[in-house]
Parts: C-alpha cells; sequence; structure tokens
C-alpha cells in the first residue's frame, strides 16, 4: 500500500485541509475577507464532494482506520452538504472578526467528521471525535463580544472533555476485553465471550460518550447554554453535523461492535444486552427534552430541548437494531440535520434583523418576510412530525421499525411514549409558529428593521428555500434518500 | 378522474398562494367547482355495480422498499363522501367571499384542508391516508388561530392538540396493523387474518384515535369550542368534512381490518355513541351562544353516526354514511347562517341579544334558510337528516333496541334545543328599543319586561322599525341555495346516494364475516 493510494483513497479529506489552510490565509491576508474566503470555503466543499464520488466504491486501509464504503460516502458527502449550507449562512455582512479563522475552524470540524464517518476502528474514531470536538469548542466561543458565547464555549468545552474521557476509558476497556480495535474484529471477539463486568463498564462509559455527543438525557445539560449562546452557525453546526456523524459512529459501534453481545435475561423481551441502556436513554430524553421544552420562552433554548427529544427517537432505531433499524436511524438523523440547519438560519436572520431570537422576535414575521415566515413553518412542523415533510415519514419509518423489532411488540411502550413525546412537542412548535403568523410585530421589532432595512441577503433566502424545498421532497418522495441509505447497509 | 379532485385542489392552493390578494377567491371558487364538477361527472359515470366494490384509479409504487403505494380508490362510500366535500367546499368558499384579512393564506388553508379531505377519501394506502389525514390538522390551526372570533388561539390549540392525540393514537393502530400484516394496501389488509389478541388491544386504539376526531363522547370537548372560535367557513369545513373523515376512516380501516375486534368492543361504541347523543343534546338545550349550540349540535348528529356504524348490520351502517352526507350538508348550512349571515351583521351571538332585534323581518333569508336547515336537523321527512336517521334507527332496532329508546328520547331533546335556538334567534319578540333585551333568570323567556315597553297589541299593529342590517348578498344566496337544494334532494329521493353506499357496505369484510 503506497502513499499514493492512500493520498487517493484520502483525497475528500484532503481537499477540505488545503480549503482549510486557504481560507485561513486569505483571512489573514485580504481586506474583504469575509466574501472570498466564504466563496473558498463554499468552493473547496464542493469539490470535496466531488472527490467522495470519484473515490472507489469500496477500500480498506489500516485494518479499518480508513474504510471507503457506499455507507461512509453516503455520510461523507451529507456531512460536507451540511458544511455548505453552515457556510452559506455564516456569510454576512457584518459578521464575527476574523471570519476566516472561523471558516476555517468549520472546515476542520468538518474533517473530523469525515474522519469519524469514514472509520471503523476504535481509535481512529476517538481522533475524529477529538478534532470534531475540539474544532467545535472553539467555535462556540467564537463570539468574543458576547459573554455568552464563553460561557457556552467553557460549558462545551468542559462538559466534552469529560465525556471524551469517559468514551476513552471505556474503549481501552474494550481494548483489553478483545485485544484488537477494529469493530469488526471486536464483535467477532465479543461474540465468543460471555458477558464479563467489565466489559460492560466499558460498554456504558462509551455509550456515555456518545450520549453526550447526541445531547441525550441526562447529558444533554451543554446543549441549552452552548445553543443559545455559541454564535448561530456554529450552533447549526452543532445540531446538525455533529450529530448525524455520532449517530453513523455510535450505530456501527453498538451494532457490529457490541452487536453479538447478549444480555443475561432478556428484558422485556428486547434484542441485545445493551439495548436497555440505551432504551432508557431514549425514555429519558423524549420525556425530558419535551416537558422542558414546554417552558421556553427563547427560540434557540427550545431548539436545544427539541434536539434532546429528537436524540431520543432516533436512539429507537439503534435500540431495534438491525439493518432496518439502523436504515431508520440513519434517515431520521440526516432529515433532521437539514431541518436544523434550516430553523437556525432563520434563527439567524431573525437575530441580525431584531437583535435577539426569543419568541417576541419572532412575532409578525409573516409580515416583515412571508418567505422566512413560510419557511420556518416548514422546518418546524418537519420536527414536529406532521405530513407531508420529511420529518412525517421518517417517524413513521422509525417508529415501525422499533414496533417490529421487539417480540411480542416488547418496544410498544417506547414507540407509545415517543408518539406522545410528539404530541407535546405539536404544542411549543406550534406557538413559534403562532408568534410567527399571528401576532402583530412588536414595536421594537419594527423599528429596528426599519433602522437596519431589509437586510436580508439574497443568498440567505436561496439557502433557506432550498432546505426548505429539501425537507418537503424528503416528505414527498423519502424513497430519494431512503434507497441510497438501504443500498449502502 | 376523481382523483384530479385531489390535484385540482392542491394545484389550486399552491397557485393562489402567489396571486393578489382579489383573485385569491375566485380561484378557490374555479378550483372547488371543478372538483365538485370532477366528482359529479364521476358519480353520473360510475355504474352502480362498478361502486360496489373498491375500485383503483392509480396504483404507483411510491416507496417500494417498505411497500408503500400511492394507491387511490372508489366506491359507493367513498364517492358520496366526496360529494359532500365538494359541497360543503364550495359553500364555504362562497360564505367567505368578504374575507379581505390576508385572503390568499386564509384559501390557501382552505384549499389544504379539502384537499386533504378528497385524499383520505380517495386513499386505499394506509399510509396515503393517515398523510392525507394528519395533514388536515395543521390548516385548521390556521384557519383558526389567525381568523377566527372567540377564544381563537385557546380553541385553535385545543382543537389542533385533540386531533394529534387522535393521530397519535391512530399511529400506534397503523403501525401494529403494518408490521403484523407486512402490507400497507387496504385490500389486502382487509383479507388478511389478523390474530384476535392484537386485534383486541389494537381495534379500540385505532377507533378511537379516528372517533376523536368524530366527536365521540367524552373526547369530544374540542369541538364545540373550536367550531365557535373558527371563521364561518372554518367551521363549516370542520363540522361538514373533518369530522366525517375520523368516522369514515373508523369504518375503512378501524372496522374493516380488524372485525373480531370491532365485534368485542361494539357494545361499547354504542354506548358512548348513544351517550353523545343524549348529552349533546341536553347541553345544547342550555347554550345562550347560537354557534355553540349549533357546535353541540354537531356532536349530537356524529353520535347519530356512531351509533349506525356500531350496530354491524348493513343497514345501520349505510344509514351511518347517508348521515355522514347529511349532516355535512346541514351543519355546515347552520354554521353558515350562524355565523356568517347572524354574526358578521348583528355582531352578537347571544340568543337573548338576538331574540330581540326581530331578524326574521331584517333577514328574512337568513332566517328562511336557518328554517329549513333546523328543519333538517331535526329529522323532519323530506330533508336527508330524516332519511339518515330513520335507517341508523332501523339498523339500531335489530341489534340495540334499547339504544332506539334512548335515542328516541334524545330526539326530542334536539327538536327541543333546535326550535329554541330558531326561535330565539328569528322569531323573538322585538323590543322597542331594538337592543338587547337580557331578561332575567331561564333563557327560555323572551318577552321584554313589560314596564317600559308598548303592549303587543300595539306593537303588531305599528312593528317597530327593523334594525338596519346589511342585506344578504347574493353570493351567500347561493351557498345557502347549494345547500338546501342538496338536503332537499337527498331528503326527498335518498335511493340517489343509498343505492350507492348500500351495496359498497354489504361489500366490506367485516359484515361478510358474520356478525
Amino acid at each position: 500500500m503506497s502513499y499514493l493510494e492512500l493520498l487517493k483513497l484520502a483525497s475528500p479529506e484532503i481537499v477540505v485541509v488545503i480549503t482549510a489552510l486557504a481560507v485561513l490565509a486569505i483571512g489573514l491576508a485580504s481586506t474583504r475577507a469575509s466574501d472570498i474566503c466564504s466563496f473558498v470555503a463554499a468552493l473547496g466543499l464542493v469539490l470535496a464532494i466531488g472527490a467522495v464520488l470519484m473515490l472507489p466504491r469500496n477500500a480498506t486501509l489500516f485494518h479499518g482506520m480508513l474504510v471507503i464504503s457506499p455507507l461512509n460516502s453516503l455520510f461523507k458527502i451529507i456531512c460536507l452538504a451540511l458544511a455548505f449550507f453552515t457556510v452559506l449562512l455564516a456569510y454576512a455582512k457584518n459578521s464575527l472578526r476574523n471570519h476566516g479563522e472561523y471558516l476555517a475552524i468549520i472546515l476542520l470540524a468538518t474533517i473530523g467528521l469525515m474522519l469519524l464517518v469514514g472509520s471503523e476502528e476504535l481509535l481512529m474514531i476517538f481522533i475524529g471525535l477529538e478534532l470534531t470536538g475540539l474544532s467545535l469548542y472553539v467555535m462556540a466561543a467564537f463570539d468574543k463580544t458576547d459573554v455568552r458565547s464563553a460561557e457556552a464555549g467553557l460549558k462545551y468545552f468542559l462538559f466534552g472533555s469529560t465525556a471524551s474521557a469517559f468514551t476513552l476509558f471505556g474503549i481501552s476497556f474494550i481494548y483489553g476485553m478483545s485485544g484488537t480495535t477494529g469493530l469488526a474484529a471486536v464483535g467477532q471477539k465479543l461474540a465468543t465471550q460471555s458477558i464479563q463486568p467489565l466489559l460492560f463498564v466499558g460498554i456504558v462509559m462509551t455509550l456515555v460518550g456518545f450520549a453526550f455527543k447526541i445531547a441525550a438525557a441526562p447529558f444533554h445539560l451543554w446543549a441549552p447554554d452552548v445553543y443559545q449562546g455559541a454564535p448561530v452557525p456554529s450552533a447549526a453546526f452543532i445540531a446538525s453535523g455533529s450529530k448525524v456523524a455520532s449517530f453513523v459512529v455510535l450505530g456501527k459501534i453498538v451494532l457490529v461492535g457490541f452487536g453479538p453481545v447478549h444480555g443475561s435475561a432478556a428484558w422485556h423481551a428486547m434484542i441485545a444486552g445493551w439495548a436497555p441502556v440505551l432504551a432508557v436513554l431514549a425514555a429519558l430524553s423524549v420525556v425530558i427534552g419535551n416537558l422542558v421544552a414546554l417552558a421556553q420562552s427563547n427560540v434557540r433554548r427550545l431548539l436545544a430541548y427539541s434536539a434532546v427529544a429528537h436524540a431520543g427517537y432516533t436512539l429507537l432505531g439503534l435500540v431495534a437494531g438491525g439493518r432496518d433499524g439502523f436504515s431508520a436511524t440513519l434517515f431520521y438523523t440526516t432529515v433532521y440535520a437539514f431541518t436544523l440547519v434550516g430553523a437556525f438560519g432563520v434563527v439567524a436572520l431573525v437575530r441580525r434583523e431584531t437583535a435577539g431570537d426569543d419568541l417576541q422576535n419572532f412575532a409578525g414575521l409573516w409580515s416583515r418576510s412571508p418567505l422566512l415566515a413560510g419557511c420556518m413553518s416548514i422546518f418546524m412542523l418537519s420536527l414536529a412530525g406532521l405530513p407531508p415533510l420529511a420529518g412525517f415519514f421518517g417517524k413513521f419509518y422509525l417508529f415501525s421499525v422499533a414496533f417490529r423489532a421487539g417480540a411480542n411488540h416488547g418496544l410498544l411502550w417506547l414507540v407509545a411514549l415517543a408518539l406522545f413525546g410528539s404530541l407535546v412537542s405539536l404544542y411549543y412548535y406550534l406557538i413559534v409558529l403562532k408568534v410567527i403568523f399571528t401576532d402583530q410585530s412588536g414595536d421594537a421589532a419594527t423599528s429596528i428593521a426599519a433602522t437596519l432595512g431589509s437586510d436580508i441577503e439574497l443568498l440567505q433566502r436561496i439557502t433557506l428555500s432550498v432546505l426548505a424545498i429539501v425537507v418537503l421532497l424528503l416528505g414527498i418522495m423519502p424513497g430519494i434518500l431512503l434507497t441510497q441509505i438501504a443500498v449502502s447497509l | 378522474m376523481i382523483a384530479w379532485t385531489i390535484y385540482v385542489t392542491f394545484a389550486g392552493a399552491v397557485v393562489l398562494l402567489f396571486l393578489p390578494g382579489g383573485l385569491s377567491r375566485w380561484i378557490a371558487l374555479i378550483t372547488t367547482i371543478a372538483s365538485f364538477a370532477l366528482s359529479l361527472s364521476a358519480f353520473f359515470q360510475m355504474s352502480i355495480v362498478d361502486l360496489a366494490h373498491f375500485n383503483t384509479i392509480v396504483r404507483v409504487p411510491w416507496v417500494p422498499m417498505l411497500g408503500m403505494n400511492y394507491h387511490l380508490a372508489v366506491d359507493g362510500i367513498s364517492l358520496t363522501m366526496v360529494l359532500v366535500t365538494g359541497l360543503v367546499a364550495i359553500a364555504s368558499v362562497l360564505f367567505s367571499w368578504d374575507v379581505d384579512h390576508r385572503p390568499n393564506e386564509f384559501f390557501f388553508w382552505l384549499l389544504l384542508v379539502v384537499g386533504g379531505s378528497y385524499g383520505v377519501f380517495l386513499s386505499a394506502d394506509l399510509f396515503l391516508l393517515f398523510l392525507f389525514y394528519e395533514l388536515v390538522i395543521v390548516p385548521k390551526y390556521f384557519l383558526i388561530a389567525i381568523w377566527g372570533s372567540t377564544n381563537k388561539e385557546y380553541g385553535a390549540m385545543k382543537l389542533t392538540l385533540y386531533s394529534f392525540f387522535g393521530g397519535a393514537l391512530v399511529f400506534i393502530g397503523i403501525i401494529a396493523a403494518y408490521v403484523t400484516a407486512g402490507s400497507l394496501d387496504l385490500n389486502q389488509l382487509a383479507e388478511f387474518q389478523f390474530p384476535p389478541q392484537l386485534q383486541s388491544w389494537a381495534f379500540p386504539v385505532l377507533f378511537i384515535g379516528f372517533a376523536v376526531l368524530a366527536g365521540i363522547w367524552p373526547l369530544h370537548t374540542w369541538a364545540p369550542t373550536g367550531h365557535v372560535a373558527a371563521p364561518t367557513a372554518g367551521s363549516m369545513l370542520l363540522a361538514g368534512i373533518v369530522m366525517k373523515l375520523g368516522s369514515y376512516a373508523g369504518l375503512r380501516v378501524a372496522m374493516n381490518l380488524f372485525p373480531q375486534g370491532f365485534q368485542m368492543w361494539r357494545n361499547w361504541i354504542a354506548v358512548l355513541a348513544v351517550i353523545g347523543i343524549v348529552y349533546a343534546a341536553a347541553v345544547a338545550l342550555r347554550q345562550r351562544d347560537l354557534k355553540f349550540v349549533v357546535g353541540y349540535s354537531s356532536v349530537s348528529h356524529m353520535g347519530f353516526v356512531l351509533l349506525g356504524l356500531a350496530t354491524a348490520n348493513a343497514l345501520g351502517v349505510s344509514g351511518a354514511v347517508l348521515q355522514m352526507f347529511s349532516h355535512g350538508v346541514i351543519g355546515a348550512l347552520l354554521f353558515a347562517v350562524a355565523g356568517r349571515m347572524v354574526y358578521r351583521r348583528t355582531h352578537t351571538r347571544d340568543l337573548d341579544a338576538l331574540s330581540g332585534m326581530g331578524l326574521s323581518q331584517a333577514l328574512p333569508f337568513a332566517a328562511f334558510s336557518f328554517v329549513i336547515a333546523s328543519a333538517a336537523s331535526m329529522g323532519i321527512p323530506g330533508f336527508s337528516g330524516f332519511a339518515a336517521e330513520i335507517t341508523i334507527l332501523i339498523g339500531a332496532w335489530k341489534t340495540y333496541p334499547v339504544a332506539v329508546w334512548i335515542t328516541g328520547a334524545g330526539m326530542v331533546l334536539v327538536a327541543a334545543f333546535t326550535l329554541r335556538a330558531v326561535k330565539q334567534s328569528f322569531f323573538g319578540e322585538r323590543s322597542a328599543l331594538g337592543g338587547s333585551t337580557a331578561s332575567p333568570g331561564d333563557a327560555k323567556s323572551y318577552s321584554a319586561s313589560p314596564t317600559f315597553v308598548t303592549s303587543s297589541a300595539e306593537r303588531s299593529i305599528h312593528p317597530p322599525h327593523p334594525p338596519d342590517l346589511a342585506p344578504i348578498t347574493l353570493v351567500e344566496k347561493c351557498g345557502a341555495c347549494l345547500l338546501m337544494f342538496a338536503t332537499l334532494a337527498v331528503g326527498l329521493y335518498p335511493k340517489l346516494l343509498l343505492d350507492r353506499i348500500m351495496p359498497a357496505v354489504e361489500a366490506m369484510r367485516f359484515l361478510k364475516s358474520g356478525s
């Protein structure tokens, strides 16, 4: 295996690295930093998507450290697309200082995501997690003029480091038990062993680390402050890209690595030994996320708690297990990620216009910008799970897979809980829409809007419309994404 | 052909969103008339034999991996429901002719409700039916929250959450059926033998989920609040069509897929239905707000539908379908008069206030429509309500004779509250003050206190000048005449519809497998 081969197989990552360095250089050198850097970053991401499409269909390097497979390539493209939309939404006339550095760090985080998605080996997964995590911590703290950004970054960093420590410790136990770090090999080794307490500790610790990443309760406490305090593009990327990649990796670890591990007794007739842990996490996330979201008056915090709830729904697919479960999980988290980027995009524009993102800042949005109101309603209703949007199909698929999985409908309780969580969530999504459509613009909002003018850039509008159309399209014709995922599993 | 009702409606909805406000109502009118014309043409073209079973119109693979197909089909029952949807849709557009606050969005949401309803009635794929069923929920919220009146935000949220709650229960039932049978095609599912154990819990969950939207007691409280809060067109659509979505889906999905479960639970359904009829009628008797009276009457009439469904014989179920048509038209007409004709002009719905206004002289056409609608609602022969209710009662007599006795008593209550509403709203004694004559105590008394008006003899010789109210417009007259014609036509010649409904009902599996 030559160095050239490695370069060819890692070409997407290399393209993004070069783009990141170029953006960094241009940002320092040029005065019109934000325009050129955004353009270069976006171009680089598009080229990287092209590079992914030109990869061979299957290849493995270094015992699973870099695996090219249809699934990995698909999710590299999805992560790159999410980064692309984030870069577009970060573009603004009066953006943060050091816009070039900001974009470079987004790109570095993207590389971390691609490494995560592209590996099936525990050490590389950890490296990907760390690269992503460190970039995201910096992105969260990037707005030096806002004390909440610093708070968000610090909380995210402290939480994240602890969680990473847990993950690493858990991984080391797994390594100790199995003697290898490649996921497939780990799975084989664990199949031959009976479950031991040490292995159980290792599994739980690894799951704890990942539960932090996906903001599953009770490891979600960082989410509200980070989603609210970080600069909006950072929050968008954390909510979307990081989640998608984490679910891909979690799925692989749990289904490939831990798959053969059976529990001592079938608890509520569930599938594998680790499934009860995930089921409890899912149930807690759904309940806590939805109930606390009811009390929120700030849209970003509301989205954070709803993210917790959606992590719960998505975990349902992993609890169900099997190819169907994994495919349902991946479909739902992808759809969710695009929806969240769109929702945060709307929040960014409203924030720019009215200097705030509480519910009252959204009042009367329909009269100031019907396009934004329409896009936001598509995003909120998709999150609530209403047809004909993607969230509806995603939930249907997820719940039917979960229902089918348990023997004697053992997961019925979880499906019912998730459905009633959805019902509760409809209330707070409708409140956001009520404020947008029925309330009149507050005085503060109209006066600020008057001074800034309708300063909503055309690019942002196009981006949001594209995202809204994607969500609608995936709801009407889910086969587009579903067959891709199913074929690649 | 009939599938085009769905496409035309949705296309119209999207198109009018981008047009100037004044045009939107015309586009809405053209769209609804076109869809109704399509369904009428299907009505006359399709032979009665064809309509006896569920004919596939369109079947296109949608998500082959999950067995989802875009599958539309029609039979006599579906066709009846599509007809009533068309009628009520045209009438509601006509009665919203003067909406000037954001008309584009108003007609957009209105057409979404109509299109979604067409979709539910024509779906033959379980997922597609559920998709259209849930699609209708959000437009209702916006229609009420933006253009509604009394307590609109509370009413809208309550209605939406109740509907979604019903939808959640339906979701569980649908997933249970899908996972057990491995198919989403309604025809295949109807043939599938579900294990009785599954049916015993899946049927009540599924049926109650659908029945929430049909206004089953005690999960009916969203209906009066929501209907009162809604704008006129909203109430017409809600009472006329959306409540029927629940009962139709209960018939098409719950009863047809889980016949043994239905047999296990139908006594309970009959009990709840009868309670609903009597309870809602009794509550309507005490209402001071005209629209609340009409709202509770809707719940009472839907109780008839549920009773008919619970009888599990061809006659009762056919009567239920006919009642769905009949009440769709009658309920729409009642809400149209109460909302658009009366409330918009007098700005009050309080029966005491209305009784002092002498509306029978000020708005003679409105009085005429309301009398016709009330007669139909009471079940007077010659109108569709009689045909439907007598069919249901004959069917119920075979299985639940006690229910028929109790319902008979309930019908007396229905007559009582209807007559009270008619008398107080239109035919009250006009007072010389021309305003509200709030009499203390019993709401049934209408006579003004004798100390400050002239004697009744003088009043009859020199009737006070009727209040200056805008006359009923031509558009409103068209809408009302359309609905009155429909109820009269079906009332005088119910065979028109029953010939198409009964064979379709008899073909349904739950009747064939012995009841």
